[in-house]
């Protein structure tokens, strides 16, 4: 059944009619045009469609829009800031923390949500935390370095 | 030895028929035959640069690469530079590394550069983008252009300036009279209102060493920005107006036949259409999840091929039992000589999924008579010619966009979904997307083939290697030579090119197809001699080897690590292991520990020593190696498709595990430098000794010799009870 169903979405206010057990990734990538997060496994074994919601990383694929009513969404296109890129952004780029780019929206997004509880996290608790993500061309170093260099740049904005 | 570009011919014919059993054959065909004017038309004003390739060598027995045109660049009225391209961007850098040597070429910098790639309307034909051949087949191509184009504008220039040739420079798209920098004529001013095209071949003068600005210069890659904004498009991101997500009813099992149909229930639903034709039936909805509900509405009843020929476990036997007579690829002196200590061995290996995290993705569009599909694909004009064979179009009436592929490494050389897409746009007269779901990636994946090797080796009792009797089975060839110097060598394939056929589910190349394989048991042989004859592992294989490039890169990874020398297993738990691919030599030295309890490998340390020839971007090529070493890990330690007979039963990330941050070792990834040689594969060469590096650490450190991969805890337990 159809019902208007409200929340935040990357700052600004997002108001859909639609049914709410509806899940978020197809509908921000079909509804909102927002394709910047992936689909990669569809049960949340990859990581590749992370979001944050209320500043804690979920898997889209596994959440429905019940349960963002009312709640704070943040996807890959709302990390920049003032057409700047994020200082997360920005390192990904200087550590090459990134090849075919595919896994990139949801590692940037899982480590984001991580930066805002963990300013300074040690490399091992960077690579626990960043274990549910896949990335399948290797890029795991350029990413821990560029995680651990925003960490120290403001990465938690 | 063979020229490495003859095997690679060689093992791109035999990837095409792996691809068979699934009605996947991808068809090549000459080029289209644009004329000069029509490309000018397709691209209006400025100066075009066309570009052919004599027929090379490399692909003159079998294919037919296209006489015409290979690559093409575009320098407008603002200066701003275009780099057409029939290769495909999938994560290897390529994007990056060809407008490096374009740019070089040309004298711009390289934030002039546009690409436009794997589009077939507007980019030249190429046959894929795999073997890592696009810097060392494409790449000299793409370097001439521009030098061509170069000499064209300089022409240009001493016109305007009105002063001769060799009095001009060119710096940064800007042409100078020497000691006078006053007097300069832009790139962008010189291509202003002009059309014109000239024929080039590859001789045109190229830049030196000495002289390059760009090339050899670590560049950060230039679809950075895109891809950690989410701007970057894959397939699945294109939207066209009315368009509709397609899923397609799929088999149980391949070889599964249909023999009851009921697609009411999805009928009745909203929204929803129905296509039943031939052996398609699908489902489609405005609503990528819509099309899901629907799917699962549709009942069907199949009936199952007879009993399973083999499983996971049993495919090495049956391979063994049924691999045929086999053909021979190389034979020197005899064999049956045999001189001193004899070594027999047999290593295994499973069948693997390439599992790039962007699934097989298409959406195609028929509007005024013509199909346009954008797809991720690693070969757009082979899917192009797909399209127009299934759909009965013309080719031309066919066009394949490329976007960014989300990675390949072999499995999207085939474009199914592209296929499927098209199907459905031309029965539903509407824009279809066909966007595989991960259990759908799983099932129709090109599966790298589970192997079998047996090696007979002798060495006499001066540790020197006497023969080599080498027979593969489902593997191929490619890295399959024997690299030291050995009088006695025969090498035998059987299963895949002309053998009989096995598999019970598409197979196709995967990442340095067999490569991984054959020097899995090469060089883990080779460590099972110096063992046997008591010689350090590092000091045999030189002990064996005059090639300057193999020792050179042994040496240069022995020193990096740090090398203790002593024969194996010295306890230290470190090897070394070597490979000669897609040109370059890449040798691996890795440290591990095991956990004696769970059976569990880490991997702590790998440094990896490449020469690759000349380095395009070594910022790049170092990126290609580390990922190498991280995707090795996986068909080395966790990796292997789980099945019985035609059932896949791993469908998702949860049983087929791919290799997490927890699992990435320290890597040191050191490029040997080697300016003499142009430049070399740099995409597969480091997976390659992956296997056996690894294998041989676990005997050094344990004394237990492990013959099969992937070296899961269970088989590492098993064999340390012996």
């Amino acid at each position: 059944m159809k019902q208007n169903i409200r929340f935040h979405l990357n700052g600004k206010p997002a108001s859909l009619d639609t049914e709410d057990d509806r899940t978020l990734l197809w509908v921000l990538r079909g509804d909102l045009d927002l394709t910047g997060t992936r689909y990669g496994c569809g049960e949340g074994l990859c990581g590749a469609c992370t979001v944050a919601i209320d500043g804690v990383a979920v898997r889209s694929c596994q959440t429905s829009l019940s349960q963002v009513k009312g709640k704070n969404v943040v996807t890959v296109e709302g990390l920049e800031r003032d057409g700047h890129l994020h200082p997360l952004q920005q390192a990904f780029i200087d550590h090459g923390g990134f090849q075919c780019g595919y896994c990139t929206s949801g590692m940037l997004m899982n480590a984001w949500a991580f930066l805002q509880k963990e300013k300074h996290p040690s490399r091992d608790a960077i690579v626990q935390e960043m274990g549910g993500n896949l990335c399948r061309c290797g890029a795991h170093q350029g990413i821990i370095a560029a995680i651990q260099e925003a960490a120290g740049k403001g990465g938690a904005r | 030895m063979r020229e490495h570009a003859d095997l690679h011919a060689d093992d791109l014919h035999r990837e095409l028929l792996f691809s068979e059993p699934a009605g996947t054959l991808p068809t090549t065909r000459e080029g289209l035959g644009f004329t000069r004017r029509t490309f000018c038309q397709l691209l209006g004003g400025g100066i075009v640069v066309l570009i052919t390739t004599k027929p090379g060598k490399v692909f003159a027995q079998r294919r037919a690469y296209p006489e015409d045109l290979n690559a093409y660049l575009r320098i407008d009225e603002n200066g701003a530079v275009t780099l057409f391209s029939g290769k495909i961007e999938m994560g290897q850098g390529v994007h990056t590394s060809l407008a490096q040597m374009a740019a070089e070429e040309l004298g711009v910098s390289l934030d002039k550069m546009t690409m436009v790639m794997g589009d077939t309307d507007s980019c030249p034909w190429d046959q894929g983008t795999w073997g890592s051949q696009s810097t060392r087949l494409f790449g000299p191509a793409v370097r001439a252009a521009a030098a061509e184009a170069r000499t064209v504008l300089m022409n240009l220039g001493a016109k305007k300036l009105q002063v001769s040739r060799d009095k001009l420079s060119a710096e940064d798209g800007v042409i100078y009279v020497a000691g006078d920098k006053s007097r300069k004529v832009t790139y962008g001013e010189l291509a202003k209102g002009k059309q014109i095209a000239r024929l080039v071949d590859e001789k045109a003068a190229l830049r030196s060493l000495k002289e390059f600005k760009v090339i050899g210069h670590p560049a950060k890659r230039m679809d950075g920005h895109d891809k950690v904004t989410g701007r970057a498009k894959y397939a699945g991101d294109i939207r066209r107006p009315g368009m509709l997500y397609a899923r397609i009813l799929r088999p149980p099992s391949h070889g599964a036949t249909r023999k009851s149909l009921d697609t009411s229930a999805a009928k009745a639903m909203e929204g929803v259409t129905v296509v039943e034709k031939d052996d398609l039936v699908a489902v489609l909805h405005a609503d990528h999840e819509a099309a899901g509900k629907a799917l699962a509405l549709v009942k069907a009843e199949w009936d199952q091929p007879a009993a399973a020929a083999f499983d996971t476990e049993s495919v090495g036997d049956y391979f063994l039992a049924h691999g045929g007579e086999g053909e021979s690829r190389a034979s020197k002196g005899n064999v049956a000589n045999v001189t001193g200590k004899l070594v027999q061995s047999t290593f295994r290996t499973g069948y693997l999924a390439h599992a790039p995290m962007e699934p097989h993705t298409a959406i195609a569009e028929l509007k005024d008579g013509r199909m346009t599909v954008w797809a991720g694909t690693q070969s757009p004009f082979g899917a192009r010619t797909r399209i127009a064979q299934t759909l009965s179009m013309d080719e031309k009436s066919v066009r394949v966009i490329t976007p960014f592929v989300g990675g390949g490494f072999g499995g999207k050389s085939a474009a199914n979904q592209a296929v499927e897409a098209a199907r459905l746009a031309q029965i539903t007269g509407k824009p279809v997307m066909v966007a595989w779901t991960r259990a759908e990636e799983f099932f129709y994946d090109t599966f790298g083939p589970a192997a079998v090797v047996k090696v007979n080796s002798a060495v006499d009792d001066q540790g020197k290697i006497t023969s080599w009797d080498y027979h593969v089975y489902a593997a191929g060839d490619r890295a399959a030579e024997v690299l030291y110097d050995v009088p006695n060598v025969s090498l035998k394939t059987y299963i895949g090119r002309g053998g009989p056929k096995v598999h019970q589910f598409a197979v196709g190349p995967w990442r340095a197809p067999g490569a991984g394989t054959n020097v899995f048991a090469g060089e883990s042989q080779i460590d099972i001699m110096a063992a046997a004859a008591k010689i350090d592992p590092l000091e045999f294989r030189l002990k064996n080897a005059t090639d300057p490039r193999l020792r050179k890169v042994l040496k240069a990874a022995a020193d990096a690590f740090g090398w203790k020398p002593g024969p194996g297993p010295s306890g230290q738990g470190r090897a070394i292991a070597v490979a000669s691919d897609a040109g370059a030599y890449c040798a691996l030295a890795a440290e591990v520990t095991v956990d004696r309890k769970t059976g569990e490998i880490k991997v702590k340390r790998v440094v990896a020593a490449q020469d690759m020839g000349i380095v395009i971007n070594p910022a790049g090529a170092r990126m290609q190696m580390d990922g190498c070493i991280n995707m090795g890990l996986g068909y080395v330690l966790s990796e292997e498709l789980n099945f019985n007979g035609g059932t896949i039963t791993d469908k998702n990330f949860d049983t087929y595990e791919i290799p997490r941050f927890m699992a990435v070792p320290h890597i040191e990834s050191i490029l040997v430098p080697n300016d003499d040689l142009a430049p070399q594969g740099g995409g597969e060469p480091a997976i390659v000794p992956m296997g056996a590096v690894i294998a041989n650490a676990v005997f050094d450190l344990t004394g237990v010799r492990i013959y099969r991969l992937p070296m899961t805890p269970k088989r590492v337990l098993a064999a340390m009870k012996g």
